[in-house]
């Protein structure tokens, strides 16, 4: 509750932690000073193996942001790919979660549905592009549909294992007071899952990005990704930079909100009083850094 | 004991009578695993029957099948005379480990069968809230599971078991976890909320004396034989003359009971 039980709680785990102030300035002074490399390499146009004489610099980049930002095209762009990835990504959560508790409670379903998915679950996401191009009418839907298969594995297995690992005696509890196989799905499954649902959620909205993202690239008309390809094939490289850091911002938006609205739904987790591990904002970003690698292997 | 005001039961009227349980030569366990042979068991309307019986020899067997979660392998469980297919709202079943939901305060929990039942939210509140004051839970009411004790937990369970009006409640060693002070509180608790349903009890313990203060009657599994227990009840079983010589014969009988008996098979 007090400062000091903080520090003794989580001390065994951790060391001393320092004051919430000191990690602030640690975590602005980090930032900043990749930043301040990266003016210095690109203004000098160091060149050292590594090039970066056609890098442009911070002020560039930074120039080149506050004047998109007063375009409406690149308005344009950021909500043509917020608007495939929540398409996408819910599209992928409902079916997800659908297809993965059928798979945990119905044979007939695992027969029907295992080995297909097992099959295709090793393709990436990205390599559907052919099959996105060839099945629907406009580039946009094929964009979703991408997205959408991102997403749609990492929240399917998911929720398949947060099923198959339900404490029993809650099912049975509720079958002895007379609930009938619907009222157990949406009393003890869904809700009992949810934390285990979660997890693959938060792994399946980071893939999605890089899958929207990548997409765009690839066949889009609009987009942050197509608008980045763009830039880069009329050289305008601060224009592909300004692109990057949207893509970075925008990525996280999505994956904090999974994790927020994730939160909410989980309070009755049983948590110590300080919560384990780092402050909450560091958890966000844990997480989210653990979701991207893990979903793209 | 400073959270245990129990608000005196009502007394029985209107309740549902206690259902009769009976198994004819039944063969219980999972397909494969047979734990149980040859039973034959019968509950009277409204009787607390308690079982005893050494671990793994087929208790908690026994109630789930009561219950209908375990489908007989062979032979017959009917209740009042009717064959029973399946679990049903009738048959209540509390468990040793933690069944609430956790993610259910506890008197979302106690709601519970009354919302599967489809009773009407404000009846249904109103329903749970008279069964968590009858448990002494009214000050923990919007916690969660694991924001109380193991005890309270339990008390939780039993309102919630009770607050569906079953006509029979199976328990399985639901005392088991508890400290001797708590279960002893329980135990008194039980018999209290008992009196204002006239619900068929049987409750399955490993705790002899559990058994002899809980029971009309005491079945000892897997000797076949059940035994009258004389009321009214008495905390210490060993003082009273009458209830000191059954209690040697439970313990003897236990003691006793040899490998190969017919009516058990031991796992390992």
């Amino acid at each position: 509750m007090n400062a000091p039980a903080t520090t003794a709680g989580t001390a065994p785990r951790t060391g001393p932690r320092p004051a919430p102030w000191t990690r602030h300035v640690r975590r602005t002074a980090a930032v900043l000073a990749a930043l301040a490399l990266w003016q210095l390499l690109a203004q000098f146009r160091v060149h050292l193996w590594l090039r970066f004489s056609q890098f442009p610099t911070v002020t560039e980049t930074a120039r080149e942001f506050a004047r998109r930002l007063g375009t409406g095209a690149y308005w344009q762009d950021v909500s043509e790919s917020l608007t495939r990835i929540v398409g996408g990504f819910a599209l992928a959560a409902v079916l997800g979660v659908a297809v993965g508790t059928a798979l945990a409670r119905s044979a007939l379903a695992f027969d029907l549905l295992g080995p297909l998915l097992e099959v295709l679950r090793p393709i990436p996401a990205i390599a559907l592009v052919p099959v996105a191009i060839l099945l629907f009418p406009s580039n946009e839907q094929g964009i979703v549909f991408i997205t959408f298969a991102a997403a749609f594995f990492p929240v399917t297995v998911s929720t398949r294992h947060a099923v198959r690992a339900l404490t029993p005696v809650w099912e049975e509890a509720v079958r002895t007071m007379g609930a009938g196989r619907w009222r157990v799905l949406w009393s003890v499954v869904l809700p009992g899952a949810l934390p285990g649902i979660l997890g693959g959620l938060s792994v399946g909205v980071g893939v999605s990005w890089i899958c929207v993202i990548s997409a765009e690239m690839i066949s889009g008309e609009y987009g942050v990704g197509y608008r980045t390809w763009q830039d880069y094939t009329v050289l305008d490289y601060p224009g592909v930079f300004v692109g990057m850091a949207t893509i970075g911002l925008l990525g996280r938006l999505t994956s904090t909100g999974v994790e927020l609205l994730g939160r909410r739904l989980t309070r009755w987790l049983p948590r110590t009083a300080d919560g384990p591990g780092p402050p909450a904002g560091a958890r966000v970003r844990w997480r989210r850094a653990r979701a991207v690698p893990g979903g793209s292997s | 004991m400073t959270d245990t005001e129990i608000t005196p039961a009502a007394p029985a009227q209107g309740a549902a009578p206690g259902l009769r349980l009976t198994l004819t030569d039944a063969v219980l366990g999972r397909l494969g695993a047979p734990v149980l042979h040859g039973l034959d068991l019968d509950v009277a309307a409204g009787e607390i029957l308690t079982v005893v019986g050494p671990s793994g020899c087929g208790k908690s067997t026994l109630l789930r099948t009561l219950a209908g979660l375990l489908p007989l392998l062979d032979g017959r469980l009917s209740q009042d005379g009717e064959p029973v297919e399946g679990p049903a709202a009738d048959r209540a079943l509390i468990f040793q480990e933690d069944a609430l939901l956790p993610w259910r305060t506890l008197r979302a929990n106690v709601e519970l069968p009354l919302a599967i039942r489809g009773v009407a939210r404000a009846q249904r509140r109103a329903r749970a809230d008279d069964w968590v004051a009858r448990v002494g839970l009214t000050a923990h009411a919007t916690r969660l599971p694991h924001q109380v004790s193991g005890g309270q937990r339990q008390r939780a369970q039993l309102a919630r078991a009770l607050a569906g009006r079953p006509r029979a409640v199976l328990m399985d060693e639901p005392f088991g976890a508890l400290d001797a002070q708590t279960r002893a509180g329980m135990q008194q608790l039980l018999v209290t909320v008992l009196t204002g349903t006239r619900a068929t009890v049987v409750f399955v313990t490993h705790d002899v004396d559990e058994a002899l203060f809980l029971g009309d009657r005491v079945a000892l599994l897997g000797t076949g034989r059940v035994l009258d227990v004389p009321r009214p009840r008495v905390r210490a079983a060993h003082a009273e003359p009458a209830t000191a010589a059954l209690r040697r014969e439970v313990l003897a009988s236990l003691d006793g009971r040899t490998e190969g008996r017919p009516g058990v098979r031991r796992t390992a």
